[in-house]
Parts: structure tokens; sequence; C-alpha cells
């Protein structure tokens, strides 16, 4: 493979030692699919908005249906706009963490390449009736074992430095990735053919709740944490605060995150030890996770200036405080006292938006606004667009995570009292408006950064940016 | 480093296997005595929602499923719960009943584990979300009628409702297709194994206001403010 991948390569020689370190373009590219993904999702989740204002743009277009339409909102969102974004994080920062290149230049573009198809096969199967009854794997059963393939060979072609590096010790953000490439593909066999093919009913429904959880659990935050490890130092300019904590952390979540699962079937008709097992869990993990986030913190101490003049810092730590408060709620929310009321609700929405948008969408915002300018080689243009588009998507989704919360004490309230359902429904109404309000604020936001990024990728010169060859000062992980 | 890396990995590999086991692998071992139904079994009476189906619409019926035969009966729970999945009608509408905030008495008896254990619930459809009702226990809750109007226009039963419309269950004529018809055999078919009894809201309503209010106003008070808002007859109502 070695010589007929390194000659379809863009470097121009074959050896390995003189290979580019990082891709910028698979980078650059990784991140332009996630900002397709991203206003596909972003539309289709306004759609469906307008759909509970009795607004939907498409009524009695089949392949419109709003169900349908909600399966890509969701799917894109997770697999197009976030998964492109760590793949194209982790393109850029596992090089640059180890001293070697990826596996294969050409295998990167294959699976850039097979990652997007899967995509639009996914969405266009959901939209055409073959989604699947899996929440966060709608993904059409023909499309699953692409998928399984897809998988492997990014974490062959990324796992490789890692496991090749000569570094005297890893650093924890590659801790992260490396258990993350592990979980990824388990899970996703896991939740897609287990409850699909084999174990019915009430079993079934704990193993896929053990997919929707593991599918954030393990792929999406230890990815996003480990990419948080990397560029806030970077950044900064300055060491992780404390090595004992990011340990504590690492080992922690990696130990109590896979076994809560059934945390989204509370008073459900599964075994009630697999539940109380799962509440447990969850208090546990959350517990420990606050370690993560005091070392942030810890390290951000004193560098008030970054937050006001660096903007992915500002984007790095506006996710770090959404991460708090959703580790703070899911402690509590996660509790069978809150489950009688919240389950079933909007206050679930609302957690789930906050979590996948405001936690990993603002980190990833961050990645992307630093890693931009460093892929097309020219400084950002329109500055003033990139803070319009912070402080829209900052106010949009913070309404929407308020709104629909309340939202959904109202729902639950109104349900234990046993009003007649349409009361629940008629009272949601101006929640849901405000809703698809905040969504347009997000969508606008959003509209800007685009635009400014196309600004600022379509200039005829381009400068390239030597990119320092250094890993964060002084963080090398002696264990 | 190669040992050194490898350790991550593994652990992913282990910490993994751990979860799976305590939450996925131990509640399959506690139900692995339960008997799992195949569709063949669950079938064998047909309900009476799905006879009366063919009565309701002779023509449309005959051409989609010919007689209401058992064979029959399972041939459209299948393409039912397949558009059940296809229009992931599972993301605004669960299928369980909890034993909290009083959903025995909205919706009727709590779910329990054999309810579950059939070829019908390979994948489950819990759902995590409830826009609309929670359906485990629709079995005869609604006409068949009923369901066809709020398919095709779920505003004209229940002025309230947000859910889309699904025309394409339906013909140039407004009648059900084979896909109207499965689907609407599949959602009566949910919970036709409980026993009714006088347990949801709307009995025990009843049951509680009657003597109360008898003399002045026989009609129930608690039907009163659903019927004020022209919500049709999804609202409280004598049975």
């Amino acid at each position: 493979m070695t010589s007929s991948a390194a000659s379809l390569s863009r470097s121009p020689t074959t050896s390995v030692a003189t290979r580019v370190l990082v891709n910028l373009e698979l980078v650059r590219w990784h991140l332009t699919a996630s900002a397709f993904w991203l206003v596909v999702s972003l539309l289709a989740g306004l759609a469906f908005a307008f759909q509970f204002n009795n607004l939907y743009p498409f009524p009695g277009i089949e392949w419109l249906s709003p169900g349908r339409v909600r399966m890509v909102h969701t799917n894109a969102a997770a697999f197009g706009f976030i998964a492109n974004a760590f793949i194209a994080g982790l393109l850029f920062a596992i090089p640059r963490l180890t001293k070697r290149p990826i596996l294969a230049d050409p295998l990167g573009w294959v699976v850039l390449g097979a990652w997007n198809l899967i995509l639009v096969l996914s969405a266009g199967g959901q939209l055409l009736g073959y989604g699947q009854a899996i929440e966060w794997g709608e993904t059409p059963i023909f499309v699953d074992p692409l998928v399984v393939v897809g998988l492997v060979l990014l974490v062959v072609n990324l796992a490789w430095p890692i496991l090749q590096t000569r570094e005297q010790g890893l650093y924890v953000s590659l801790w992260y990735f490396l258990a993350a490439f592990a979980w990824t593909g388990l899970v996703y066999l896991m939740g897609n053919y287990l409850p699909q093919f084999f174990v019915p009913g009430v079993a079934g429904a704990a193993i896929t709740g053990l997919y929707i959880h593991d599918l954030v659990g393990l792929f999406i935050t230890p990815i996003g944490i480990g990419l948080m490890y990397f560029f806030v130092p970077l950044l900064l300019r300055k060491p992780v605060w404390s090595h004992a904590l990011s340990m504590i952390g690492f080992w922690g979540l990696a130990f109590f995150y896979p076994m809560q699962g059934v945390h989204h079937f509370l008073f459900s008709p599964i075994p009630m030890y697999a539940q109380y097992g799962a509440v447990v869990a969850t208090i546990a993990v959350e517990i420990v996770v606050i370690t993560v986030i005091v070392n942030f913190f810890a390290t951000l101490h004193g560098r008030a200036d970054a937050i006001r003049g660096n903007l992915a810092v500002r984007w790095f730590f506006t996710g770090m405080v959404f991460y708090a408060i959703t580790c703070f709620q899911c402690a509590f929310q996660v509790t069978l006292t809150f489950q009688k009321i919240i389950h079933f609700t909007d206050w679930v929405v609302a957690h789930a938006h906050m979590v996948m948008f405001g936690v990993f969408g603002f980190w990833i915002m961050g990645v992307a606004v630093e890693l931009w300018p460093r892929v097309v080689g020219r400084p950002w243009v329109y500055p003033r667009l990139l803070t319009m588009h912070y402080w829209m998507t900052f106010i949009g989704l913070s309404v929407m995570i308020v709104d629909l919360t309340a939202a959904g004490l109202v729902q639950g309230f109104s349900w234990a009292g046993l009003s007649h359902w349409g009361e629940s429904v008629v009272a949601s109404m101006p929640f849901w408006w405000v809703r698809t309000v905040a969504g347009l604020i997000i969508i606008t936001g959003q509209g800007c950064f685009l635009y400014a990024a196309w600004a600022t990728a379509r200039g005829p010169a381009r400068v390239v940016v030597a990119a320092p060859l250094v890993t964060p000062v002084g963080v090398a992980a002696r264990v | 480093m190669e040992r050194f890396g490898a350790s991550f990995l593994i652990a992913g590999i282990v910490t993994f296997f751990l979860g799976f086991f305590l939450q996925g692998v131990l509640p399959v071992l506690t139900l692995r005595k339960m008997h799992v139904t195949t569709t063949a079994e669950l079938t064998r009476t047909v309900t009476p929602e799905f006879t009366q189906l063919a009565s309701d619409y002779p023509e449309e019926f005959q051409r989609a499923f010919g007689e209401p035969t058992s064979d029959n009966f399972a041939r459209a729970l299948e393409t039912g719960k397949a558009i059940y999945i296809a229009e992931a009608c599972w993301h605004c509408h669960s299928q369980f009943v909890r034993p909290v905030s009083k959903e025995d008495l909205r919706f009727g008896p709590v779910s329990t584990p054999e309810e579950y254990q059939n070829a019908m619930n390979l994948p489950h459809l819990f759902g995590t979300r409830r826009v609309g009702p929670d359906l485990i226990r629709q079995a005869g809750v609604h006409s068949n009628d009923w369901h066809m109007a709020h398919l095709y226009d779920p505003r004209s039963v229940a002025p309230y409702s947000v859910m889309p419309s699904y025309p394409w269950f339906f013909d140039a004529d407004r009648k059900p297709t084979e896909r109207g018809l499965a689907l609407v055999a599949y959602l009566q078919w949910l919970g036709s194994w409980t026993e009714k009894g006088p347990q949801t809201i709307y009995d025990v309503r009843q049951a509680a206001l009657i003597p109360v209010s008898a003399s002045a106003a026989p009609a129930s008070a608690a039907a009163a403010p659903a019927a004020e808002k022209g919500w049709g007859d999804d609202a409280i109502e004598t049975p």
C-alpha cells in the first residue's frame, strides 16, 4: 500500500521522513464538508421547528415529511457537522502531537469521500423512507456496513502515528483519541445491529439506550475533550494546569461513561437494577468530569485577555461553560425524581441541543476559527462578522435552551396534572414560537460565519503559513 | 511507545465491554427465559378492528390484503410497523406506560417486559419524546374512521394537534391505500392484548364526577373545558 499510496499523494516525495506533517488540504475539505452538513442540519431543524408552529414549508410532500426531515437534522448534525469537523481536528492535532504524519494521505482522501458518501446515502435513504428505528442511528440498514468500513479506515489512518510515535510520553489528548478509536466502531456495531436483528423488546431497548448514550459519551465527548486539551494550551502558550486531574478525568470517564445507557429509559419495563445502576454511574461520571472542567478553567485562569481577544479561545471558554452546566444538570435530571416530570418533554430536547451544539458545536467553531486561516493561507477577512457569529449563536442557543427547558416543565406538569393532552400542546405553542425565532438567530449567525469563511478562502494569492512544528508547551505527559 | 499506546486502545475495549455487560448483557440474561413470540403466533387471533377495516373499506381492503385472515393480518402488521418506522412516528410518540406521573390513569396499565418479547419489537419502538400521546394502549381507543381522518388531516379531529398530515396513505378518492390500512391495523393492534377496564382517566373522571354533578349537569364537568375548546371526540367524553 505504501508505495502506491505515496505516489498518489500530493506530497512531492515518497519518503515518510520528508512528508508534510499535516495535510492541510485534507483538513480544509473536512472543514468544508462539516460546514455543508451544518447547513443541511440547520435547515432541516428549522423546517421541523416550523411544523410545531403549523407553518411547515413543504406540507403533503412525502419525501419532505417532517418526521423524515427530523432524522436528517440529527444525523447531519452528529455524523456530518460534528464528525467531519472532528476528523479535521484530529488530522491537525495527531501529527503535531506525535511528530508523524497519518498512515497515508490517499487513504485520508478515501475516508473523506467515503464518509461524505455515507452521509449523502443516509440522508437520501431517510427521506425516501428507509430510516432505521434506532435513535441517533437512523442510518438506513444498507448503509450501516459502509459506516463500519469507513470507521475502520479512519481509525487505521489516524491511530497509526500514535502507535508509532517515539515521543517520550503520550499527551493526554492522545489517550482520549485512542480510547475513542476503540469505542466508536464497537458502539456503532452494537447499537445498529443488536436491537435491529438479534435482541427484541426490553433488552433491545437497554442496548439502544446504551447506543444513544455511548455515541455522545464514547465518540463525541472523548474526541471533543481531547481536542480541547490540544488547542487550549496551544493557543494560550501555557501548559495544562494539572496533569493529575487530567488523568483522573480520563480514567473516570473511561470507567463510568460506558455503563449508563439505560438512563434514557427510566421507569420503562427494563429491569430496575439496570436503571438504578445507570443512575448511579451517571452521577459518578458527572462528579468525575468536574476534574476536566476545573482543569480547563484553571488553565485559563489569569488569561481573561485571551477570552476577550482571541475568538477561538472565547468559543472554547463558552463551550466549557455550557459543558459545566450540562454536567451539573445531568447529575440532577438523571434522578428518578426529575425523570417523573421531565422525561418525554422538551427539557430533553433542550439538553440535547446544549450538549451537541452548545458544547461540541462551540468547540468546533473555535477550532474552525483557528484552523481556517491556516488551511486557506490567508487571515480572516471581515472579523466583525466572526464576532457577530459568536454573539448570535450564543444568544440564539441560550434562548433556545432556556425556552425549551421551561417548555419541558410546562409539558411535564400538564401531563402529571392529567390535563387533556391538547392542553400540553396548546401551552407549548408560545415556547415553540420562541424556539423557531431562536433557531433563526442561530442560522443568521452561521450565515455570517460561512460568508466570512468563503470570502477568506476566495482570494487569489495564497500565502503559505508555515505551521510551527511544536507540541503544546511543556505538556508532554509522563506516566 | 507501541505498547504504551496500545494500552489506551485496550482500556477502551475493556471499559466498553464492562459497560455493555452491565447495561446490555445482564438485561438480556434476566429476560432469557421469557418466550419470544413470532408474528405468526401473535396474529392467531385477528383484532376486531382489522376485521372491521375489511368492512369499512371493502374494495381497498380486498385489493390490499384480500380477506382478514391471520396471514394477512401478520402481513398488515409488518407493513404497518415498517411505515411507523419510515415516517419516524416513534420520534413523537412513545410506546410504554410508566408507573409514574399518573400515566396509568391516562393511558392504561403500566407496561411490563413480556409485552415486548415478540417479533414486532425487533427493533423495539419505545421512543424518547411525546409530542403526541403514548400509543401502546391505543387499540380500540378510537375508531378506524377516526384514525383515517386523523392521518389524512390531524386537525380535522384534534384541532390542537401539530401532527403532519399523511396524504400519501390515501388514493385520489381519499380512500386509504395499503399503507393507510396497514398503519391503522398496526395502531389498533398496539395494546390489544391488555384487558380493557375502567382504568383510564376518561373512565375514572366519569365515575368520580357523575355523582357530584348528577342533578345539575349530567354532562360531565371534566368534559366541559375540552368541549368548549372544540377539541372534538378526542376530548374527554362519556363512553
